[in-house]
């Protein structure tokens, strides 16, 4: 052995002691610098794969809503809600389902929710349910007159809109929209059996809009008031203002 | 010395030099023999902690164009479920708006992701052919380019077939964002570390479906195993024609989409 070392030229065994001390600092270096359990099961840290999985979870899972909100579940399993979970209106619940009574969840009453879905794009599919919602009944929330659990198709109108519908439109753009046909036009028989025969009422005086719209301490809805007594006193209120759009300029 | 040298002047005998090369390539294989390659199938017994064993599934995600509404809830959620920064141009899934007009023309956008859905647009007087939304989310390719280019192994393929990425190692390099040729990945910009869609890894393992699958209120997304003979993928492949996104780049994508149309890329 000494005899070989000997016959190797002097400039390389020198050479090969400072090869020798590089290869033993990068194993050092590597052994600190790598994890243990990089390339255990590939190239990559193992240990990686069970800290992603330890991310906590938001969304809980429509089976998870259904345990305590059978009810409910019950009325949207047979509606065409069925498909959509509880978790696309109502926000993540892992949270409710941890504290029940501590942590609420909301349920989006504006009108602004549901077009997401539902407001005319010509982008989505043919046969989607979709509606314009400037021009459909833009005064009312939408869960005035859909069961977001359980919403149906459109029906055919049976009330006063069946015939009137132009005026229905119109009026759907009012605040006017809120008061029933029947608070300004009254009918004296049966005006839906024979239209031509029994012609529902119409207001007469001023006095009439004015039971609203006249000056009084009890206003309490915002409701634009003016004095009766001295507001164009020789008119009646439709000559000016038309009742089923007084918005209008 | 002189003995070796024959009539020529070489000094080493064809035997020698014979026996010495193949002494000096056997040892080629030294390596491999003081450090034995670690069996393969070693990751096929790997269980995590809540019992799950990776090996044994391979995840998939079907998207129906038809039935995307264009709604943007998976991208809320997606958000929601993974603390992704709610601001724009971070995103792991996101939906796009193609249009393409008369003049065969077409046009692709995705305002803020489509986190707030969309709006309907002027169209400059042009007349729209087709139109229809197209859900884009990380492919998990089977042949990931983003796990070929990472420099320190951050990014890898698990044995179910995801694509992850470990926050702890990454180095922030974006060698990764360029690769990908989806545009799937973003430098997260709380952390500093490459980010991506994990099919919701962490509520997979514990048989949930993705955030963005559970939300979808139409079921535009069918999330299952491919491998497996019976799952909601093996339907939606059997009913639907199927295709990936940019197929000629052999990156073979696990997300699968019906009614494809050929000006989506």
């Amino acid at each position: 052995m000494k005899v070989l070392w000997k016959r190797i030229p002097e400039q390389l065994r020198r050479l090969s002691i400072l090869v020798l001390l590089l290869i033993v600092l990068f194993v050092m270096i590597r052994t600190l610098l790598v994890p243990r359990d990089f390339g255990k099961y590939g190239h990559y840290r193992a240990s990686a794969v069970d800290e992603i999985v330890s991310q906590s979870i938001h969304y809980a899972g429509r089976e998870a809503c259904e345990e305590c909100h059978d009810d409910i579940a019950g009325v949207k399993s047979s509606g065409f809600h069925r498909n959509v979970a509880c978790e696309v209106c109502h926000g993540p619940g892992a949270a409710h389902m941890e504290d029940p009574s501590g942590v609420q969840l909301t349920a989006p009453r504006e009108r602004g929710y549901c077009p997401l879905c539902h407001e005319y794009l010509t982008s989505r599919p043919t046969g989607f349910p979709q509606i314009v919602s400037d021009l459909h009944n833009p005064m009312k929330p939408c869960i005035a007159c859909h069961e977001p659990h359980d919403p149906k198709p459109p029906v055919t109108p049976k009330g006063c809109e069946a015939c009137h519908a132009a005026i229905a439109r119109t009026l759907s753009l009012s605040h006017h929209v809120y008061l029933p046909c029947t608070r300004c036009h009254q009918d004296p028989g049966s005006h839906k059996i024979s239209p031509r025969e029994f012609t529902p009422t119409k207001p007469t005086t001023r006095e009439f809009c004015g039971e609203c719209h006249a000056r009084n301490d009890e206003n309490t809805k915002g409701i634009p008031q003016i004095e009766l007594v001295n507001h164009y006193s020789r008119y009646v209120c439709w000559q000016c203002h038309y009742p089923h759009l007084p918005e209008a300029q | 010395m002189k003995s070796l040298k024959n009539e020529k002047g070489n000094c080493t005998p064809r035997r020698t030099f014979l026996k010495n090369l193949v002494l000096s390539c056997s040892s080629l294989f030294l390596p491999r023999l003081i450090f034995p390659q670690e069996k393969k199938n070693e990751a096929g017994s790997w269980m995590l902690e809540n019992g799950y064993v990776p090996s044994e599934h391979n995840w998939g995600m079907g998207i129906d164009i038809n039935k995307c509404i264009g709604c943007g809830r998976c991208v809320n959620a997606c958000k929601t479920e993974n603390n992704v920064p709610k601001v724009p141009f971070y995103f792991r899934t996101w939906v796009e708006r193609y249009r393409i007009f008369e003049d065969r023309d077409s046009t692709v956008d995705s305002p803020n992701g489509a986190i707030d859905g969309f709006h309907e647009m002027k169209e400059d007087g042009k007349n729209v052919v087709r139109s229809f939304f197209v859900p884009k989310i990380c492919n998990q390719c089977d042949n990931p380019p983003c796990v070929q280019v990472c420099p320190v192994g951050a990014t890898f393929k698990t044995p179910d077939g995801v694509i992850l990425v470990d926050a702890d190692y990454c180095i922030g390099c974006r060698y990764c964002i360029q690769a990908c040729p989806y545009g799937a990945r973003y430098l997260n910009p709380e952390t500093r570390t490459a980010d991506k869609c994990t099919f919701c890894y962490h509520r997979v393992v514990k048989g949930l479906a993705p955030a963005c699958v559970e939300t979808c209120p139409t079921q535009a997304r069918i999330f299952g195993e491919i491998d497996k003979k019976a799952s909601p993928l093996i339907r939606f492949k059997r009913i639907n024609k199927i295709n990936v996104l940019k197929p000629f780049l052999n990156t073979e994508p696990k997300v699968m989409y019906a009614n494809f149309d050929m000006e989506v890329k």
